[in-house]
């Protein structure tokens, strides 16, 4: 009985870890991805309002990908795989490292 | 489906569709409530203009449209005089569908210092005449633009947490058409399939076909509804990219259709004529597709005028205006063209908004849109009548249910009541009321709150016909109502050629007759006590289309 319990506290905290993933953590991978494409060679205006289009369907998809893989950890990890590169491009370019073209 | 069983340690097993599925239904029920009452509200501000016509009796009915450059200089003309010291006018022109000119004015430097008087928001506004040039006086009411603030912003509730709250549901509006898209594997087939009679079946058939049928639309309404206001969703990039003054009005140029603020000089001058302001206007667009005039620092040397493209001619809202030296008359810029992704914004934006369509195709975004509504009230409904069989004791159910089902019944029956109750509110509180604007919102929260309690109070099966017979007697009450209360009853109204007073009565008529319809659909309904599985499966009732879902049984209720 212990262990039925147990396994039903795991499955609600997986639960609450997939939802934060992805409310939360979506929201941050379109956030991420809307300051990268900046770094795109376009012009700078069309590329901020390009990356705010854009960001919803991200979203989205985010969200579905958290709930279609097989475990919380799975979602986890296949945000931050996305994430990371779009955070170093994110950071390069609110850095000034890197500027889109006409920028 | 059920929730996930929780003696399984691993879900494997589980498809992708089996989790879509959840995920269709718990992010739908979440904000099922406030997505139908977004999805209703926006569906009548299509016609929105025609709302507040019918809203502002004390206006008198115009026939023709007169032309757009005298009524602007006539207008400006008496602004300086009603708002001398302003630093800038927006004269709203009068469109066919909203036949009046509506003007905003921001109030003196001094007045918003000073607070007495002018309003807390810094500026001012008032209703123009077209034929005459003389201010009109109409009772204070939102008309229909409640309904479309509402919409998007829970009107009353502060602007920004209105519009995240709004954008919440929207997101997960996204999130629940793409996870009903993966779950629902014969999309194509069940499309044609509809089971009549079969309880939870029906329901099913119901909401897919509703779903299926609109898909497109629906995908669209959506997501361009959170483009509306991405900038706001998604302050990121700009925030980010966008930091000298150059920059800002670069960005707010590729958006706005307001020119960029200019310094008054403090010289006076006065204005030249904004007459041939417009006709240039005119003659690059149409004779009636101007759609506002902004005067900035009007009187000073430094006056600007801009003459803004109208919505109803094409489809896009990115910004298109002439920009002259208010002064001289002299073109100083032809603002006609935005970046390809501006445009595209301005494409969403204008598909969200429908202003451009005509209207046959405004009946039709009105009747998809409807189907929408239909789309998310049977999902709803669809949550109840499939849990109830699976009830241990149907007569006395959880919690979690009980509460589940009585918020249907209020936001669902309970919603038409309170917006009828509103447009009741308009013709019953008196026309020089104070605050009667607030009064008219106030008696909508009241309305619907007190159809919460009648649910919480009712059994739920009575409850749903006892309310859908309240909806249905106010609207059928409502054009009589207007008879009573004003000179422009349905017949004046069609004696006068009056289509837009004639439309919303018959409208409403209508709309009685389709909540008569649900309530005595719900009424005959005998609930089954037990399903049979095999059979059901079998029977295919052959290609019914957008008319019958609203069929449906509307509640399969406990014995």
């Amino acid at each position: 009985m212990a262990q039925v319990r147990r396994a039903a506290r795991l499955n609600v905290s997986a639960l609450v870890s997939r939802i934060v993933a992805a409310i939360g953590g979506g929201y941050v991978v379109a956030a991420l991805a809307s300051v990268a494409v900046l770094a795109l060679p376009m012009d700078k205006s069309q590329a901020v309002i390009t990356g705010m289009l854009a960001s919803f369907a991200i979203y989205a998809g985010a969200v579905v990908w958290v709930f279609a893989v097989r475990s919380a950890w799975r979602a986890w990890a296949g945000l931050l795989v996305v994430a990371a590169p779009l955070a170093l491009v994110a950071w390069a370019v609110s850095s000034g490292l890197v500027t889109g073209g006409a920028a | 489906m059920t929730p996930a069983n929780t003696t399984s340690v691993k879900p494997q097993g589980r498809g992708i569709r089996q989790t879509m599925s959840d995920l269709h239904t718990w992010a739908g029920l979440l904000v099922g409530w406030l997505l139908y009452a977004m999805f209703l509200t926006g569906t009548v501000s299509y016609f929105k203009d025609e709302l507040s016509q019918w809203m502002r009796p004390d206006v008198p009915h115009q026939r023709v449209l007169p032309d757009a450059a005298v009524v602007a200089q006539n207008v400006s003309h008496q602004l300086t005089t009603l708002a001398a010291g302003s630093p800038q006018w927006s004269v709203y022109l009068p469109t066919e569908r909203n036949p009046v000119v509506n003007v905003f004015w921001r109030n003196a430097p001094t007045d918003v210092k000073g607070d007495k008087g002018g309003n807390r928001r810094g500026f001012e506004e008032a209703t123009f005449d077209p034929a005459t040039g003389q201010r009109l006086k109409a009772r204070e009411t939102l008309g229909g633009e409640f309904f479309y603030r509402f919409h998007f912003q829970f009107h009353p509730l502060p602007v920004l947490w209105g519009r995240w709250l709004a954008g919440f549901c929207a997101m997960f509006m996204l999130v629940a058409i793409i996870s009903g898209v993966i779950t629902h594997k014969k999309i194509f087939i069940d499309f044609f399939t509809f089971r009549w009679g079969k309880g939870q079946r029906s329901w099913l058939d119901a909401h897919n076909a509703l779903s299926v049928f609109g898909l497109p639309f629906h995908l669209m309404i959506t997501y361009t509804g959170l483009v509306t206001l991405m900038a706001m969703y998604m302050p990121w990039g700009a925030q980010v990219a966008i930091k000298t003054p150059a920059e800002r009005a670069q960005m707010s140029a590729q958006l706005s259709a307001f020119p960029p603020p200019i310094k008054a000089t403090g010289d006076k001058a006065p204005l030249a004529s904004i007459d041939a302001m417009v006709r240039q206007a005119q003659a690059r667009w149409g004779a009636n597709d101007v759609g506002r005039v902004s005067i900035t620092n009007p009187g000073d040397a430094a006056a600007r005028v801009a003459v803004t493209r109208g919505e109803a001619t094409r489809v896009s809202m990115s910004p298109q205006y002439l920009l002259f030296n208010g002064t001289t008359g002299e073109l100083l810029d032809v603002k006609d063209n935005v970046g390809a992704a501006a445009e595209t914004r301005g494409v969403m934006y204008a598909l969200h908004l429908g202003r451009f369509s005509d209207l046959h195709l405004r009946w039709l975004y009105f009747l998809v849109s409807l189907g929408g509504t239909a789309m998310v009230g049977t999902g709803l409904v669809m949550w109840t009548v499939k849990r109830r069989s699976q009830l241990p004791d149907p007569a006395r159910p959880h919690f979690g249910f009980h509460v589940v089902e009585r918020l249907n019944i209020a936001a669902i029956a309970g919603l038409s009541v309170a917006m009828t109750a509103f447009l009741w509110g308009n013709r019953l509180i008196p026309a020089d009321a104070a605050g009667r604007s607030a009064t008219e919102v106030d008696l909508f929260y009241g309305a619907w709150a007190a159809t919460l309690l009648y649910a919480l109070g009712r059994p739920a099966r009575r409850a749903w016909i006892e309310l859908l017979w309240i909806a249905t007697a106010l609207l059928t009450l409502l054009p009589l109502l207007n008879a009573l209360t004003t000179s422009r009853g349905l017949w004046h109204s069609v004696a006068a050629g009056d289509w837009v007073y004639v439309g919303v009565d018959l409208m409403v008529w209508a709309l009685a007759a389709l909540h008569a319809w649900l309530a005595i659909r719900t009424a005959r309904h005998k609930p089954k006590l037990k399903t049979k599985p095999v059979r059901a499966a079998q029977v295919a009732a052959a290609a019914q289309t957008s008319d019958t879902p609203v069929n449906a049984r509307l509640n399969e209720d406990r014995a």
